[in-house]
């Protein structure tokens, strides 16, 4: 019996609404299936399952917001016998098949909590972040910001001490440390914190674009908390990648020609297959390589926000493939119709500002990534080559990383790479 | 030579002797009765030598019934006595538990205060000495459930020197639990004082995590104590005393300076004594908790005759650190 769970589709999301059910009960699906329609704080996300199987009852009503971590079906193997007697005595009364499709009764938010039992909610608590009632007391007097602390308590829990440690509220202690009073008499002298926590259910437009601004926010300011990252940059001549790519355009159909910002993307894809170290994550206080190069393409939508779907396994993909898979994405992410392995999947992230006219870009990781690639403008430039001074189009290439996970000698090697990478073009 | 003569050191057992015959001293009602109480001088020994002393008037063998010789205590507390009842052990109180309960702990009450009940139970409880399932458990948890009851649990020798003239001057039926693990703990004779029945005792202070304890366990909260004082945590050790009513106020000021508590209970964990004091804290200092509170309790199983299982049932220090130390930051959790 398989389970299928409300999946994480990025680091920024602890719980998502199940808008549309694309199964019922007795469907046969298998791995990739679109299975749900899943709604973030950001978008509309289809769900894929990643198990072969049978639905057997759906456990969750469309419509219903749960934590990250929930059992929304569950599966049994290609011809077994669908669940005659529930799987134990106790969820009988409290966890009848259900069978959603054309005006059946809603599940309830009760039953689905009897549905899952007090020791398996490990995995939705997995993702909230543990905190003692004192330790949020203090950080809320603080103005201390928990998703950038990491706990040191019991399974993890954030205390007292970690709130008192971290580096925001060292920097409030010290102009008062000779006066603290004691955490017990304390009746938040500071002004409450002015942003409460959204909350989420956003169907109307206007939600939605607050929620994600939140959600943004957060991850941003948790990624700025977490990740010490350090910048370099390097200025690429793009000329000779630019008039090839002029050249093999001439041979492409109008609607199929292949833009610079691909060449750009295969080149970074090319150079993050030969330095994994910047091709993963950091979780856990380790370094994880990613099992690809799924490239995060930040793609800006139209009502403002932003969001990085993933475009698998982007160093084998030919040029004219990218181009078509970007263009891909950019659509669906824009009319908010991405799939979940998108969401959750990118090991690297590339953001490309240069059509919005600046010359390079400072990016901001997107944890738990370990790098992310900016690039500028396309312009031309003056350029020295052999003691004479030319005009030559080139591009400021970008490089944040975690300073956990790499040093400035291996991201300098890998901007060069992606230079190098870009005087071949013919072998992107 | 050594510098302390015997007569300034005294056991628990000698301790309570003497509360019991300076109360038969001081006051003619005062008489004392249970099984064996007399000619055997008591199932544990407490009341050796006091027949001799007072006679069989005051120092009354009974018969094996437990709701007789209960019931009888209670309608002499009714015609004014005040009697020192002897129950063997809490396992056996069980059979008294309709008079405990329907008529030492409501006639005050049904009677509009016209009966006061001024009875004196005690019985001794716990684990350790390997005498089974049958007379080895700590039961106070469900006693401590009665209103119109009021429990007392000494763990001291000056506890047990002083706490009875209190219980007997006490309006109110008063049950004292003796740990048999105490009886032989020696101390130095207390100073000739007086104890309240109403407070919490802070046996060793701290700051780092509050444990909570009664009777026989505070022995074992103290050894924890010291053990996780190598480590540098710096455990408080509360020692509750009054099991009804709780004292509240002692237990939410520790915990409020300490911010971690673990209670210690001999009694079994499901609808214990510690399930009541952790839910207080959680009640009435939940915004001063730094990790969820811990309890140590005894296995829940008939307590074992074998050493080694008995052993293992009971609360140990060794648990008591363990969970501290998860508290303080292991993530083994």
């Amino acid at each position: 019996m398989g389970e299928f769970l409300m999946p994480s589709l990025g680091a920024d999301m602890d719980a998502g609404t199940l808008l549309e059910w694309h199964v019922k009960p007795g469907d046969t699906v298998k791995r990739g299936d679109i299975v749900a329609l899943v709604d973030t704080s950001k978008a509309e996300i289809e769900v894929e399952i990643f198990e072969d199987g049978v639905v057997d009852q759906l456990l969750v009503a469309e419509g219903s917001r749960v934590p990250v971590g929930t059992v929304l079906a569950t599966l049994r193997a290609t011809g077994a016998q669908a669940t005659a007697s529930p799987p134990s005595p106790a969820a009988a009364p409290s966890a009848p098949r259900i069978q959603l499709p054309d005006g059946a009764a809603p599940v309830t938010a009760p039953q689905v909590e009897r549905v899952a039992p007090p020791e398996t909610i490990q995995s939705p608590a997995a993702h909230r972040i543990r905190v003692s009632p004192l330790a949020r007391r203090a950080a809320e007097r603080l103005c201390v910001d928990l998703a950038a602390i990491s706990g040191t308590g019991p399974r993890g829990a954030i205390t007292l001490a970690d709130v008192e440690r971290s580096p925001a509220s060292l920097a409030q202690q010290q102009p008062t440390s000779a006066v603290q009073p004691p955490v017990a008499e304390i009746t938040s002298p500071l002004p409450p914190p002015s942003a409460p926590v959204a909350p989420l259910p956003a169907t109307e437009n206007a939600d939605r674009q607050d929620a994600m601004r939140h959600a943004i926010g957060a991850l941003m300011a948790r990624s700025k908390h977490q990740i010490p990252h350090y910048y370099l940059q390097l200025e690429i001549d793009l000329s000779s990648a630019l008039s090839w790519l002029h050249e093999s355009n001439a041979a492409r159909p109008i609607e199929g020609r292949v833009l610079p910002s691909a060449l750009l993307l295969s080149a970074v894809a090319h150079a993050a297959a030969e330095m994994p170290e910047m091709n993963g994550f950091w979780i856990d206080d380790a370094f994880t390589q990613g099992p690809g190069v799924h490239l995060g393409v930040a793609v800006s939508l139209r009502g403002g926000g932003l969001i990085a779907p993933a475009l698998h396994d982007a160093d084998r993909k030919t040029l004219d493939e990218l181009m078509t898979g970007v263009r891909d994405l950019v659509q669906r992410a824009r009319a908010g119709r991405l799939r979940s392995s998108e969401m959750s999947d990118p090991t690297l992230t590339v953001t490309n500002l240069g059509e919005r006219g600046v010359d390079l870009v400072h990016g901001v990781i997107y944890p738990p990534q370990v790098a992310l690639v900016g690039f500028g403008a396309v312009r031309d430039r003056p350029w020295a080559v052999a003691g004479m001074l030319g005009v030559r189009p080139t591009v400021i290439a970008t490089l944040a990383a975690d300073h956990r996970a790499s040093d400035g000698h291996s991201g300098g090697l890998f901007l060069n790479l992606v230079d190098q990478k870009l005087q071949k073009p013919e072998a992107l | 030579m050594s510098s302390v003569s015997p007569e300034t050191r005294m056991t628990y057992r000698e301790a309570i002797r003497q509360a019991i015959r300076e109360a038969l001293l001081a006051d003619e009602n005062v008489f004392l009765m249970g099984e064996d109480v007399g000619q055997y001088g008591g199932s544990f020994g407490v009341s050796k030598g006091l027949l001799a002393e007072f006679g069989p008037e005051r120092i009354r063998d009974t018969p094996l019934s437990e709701s007789a010789f209960v019931g009888a205590g209670i309608g002499a507390a009714m015609g004014g006595m005040r009697p020192i009842v002897e129950v063997m052990t809490v396992n056996f109180c069980l059979l008294a538990l309709d008079q405990i309960m329907n008529n030492a702990a409501t006639i005050g009450h049904m009677s509009g205060g016209q009966f006061p009940i001024p009875v004196v139970i005690r019985m001794t409880t716990g684990a350790g000495r390997q005498v089974a399932g049958q007379h080895s458990h700590s039961l106070e948890g469900w006693l401590a459930h009665i209103p119109g009851l009021k429990l007392l649990a000494p763990a001291t020798i000056a506890d047990a020197r002083y706490m009875l003239a209190p219980a007997l001057a006490d309006p109110n039926p008063v049950l004292i639990f003796e740990h048999g693990l105490l009886y032989n703990q020696e101390g130095d004779q207390p100073p000739d004082a007086t104890v309240d029945i109403e407070c919490a005792a802070v046996r060793r202070s701290g700051t780092d995590v509050t444990l909570i304890a009664y009777g026989g366990t505070v022995p074992t909260a103290l050894d924890a104590a010291e053990e996780l004082a190598q480590d540098g945590v710096d455990a408080e050790v509360i020692d509750l005393r009054v099991l009804r009513p709780l004292d509240d106020r002692a237990i939410i000021d520790s915990v409020t300076r300490t911010h971690r508590a673990v209670v210690l209970d001999e009694g079994w964990r499901s609808g214990s004594l510690a399930a009541e004091i952790s839910a207080r804290i959680m009640e009435q200092a939940f915004y001063e908790l730094d990790a969820p509170v811990a309890r140590v309790c005894s296995a829940e199983v008939p307590m074992p005759y074998a050493k080694h299982l008995e052993q293992a049932a009971m609360p140990r220090s060794e648990t008591v650190v363990a969970e501290v130390r998860q508290m303080l930051g292991g993530s083994d959790g």
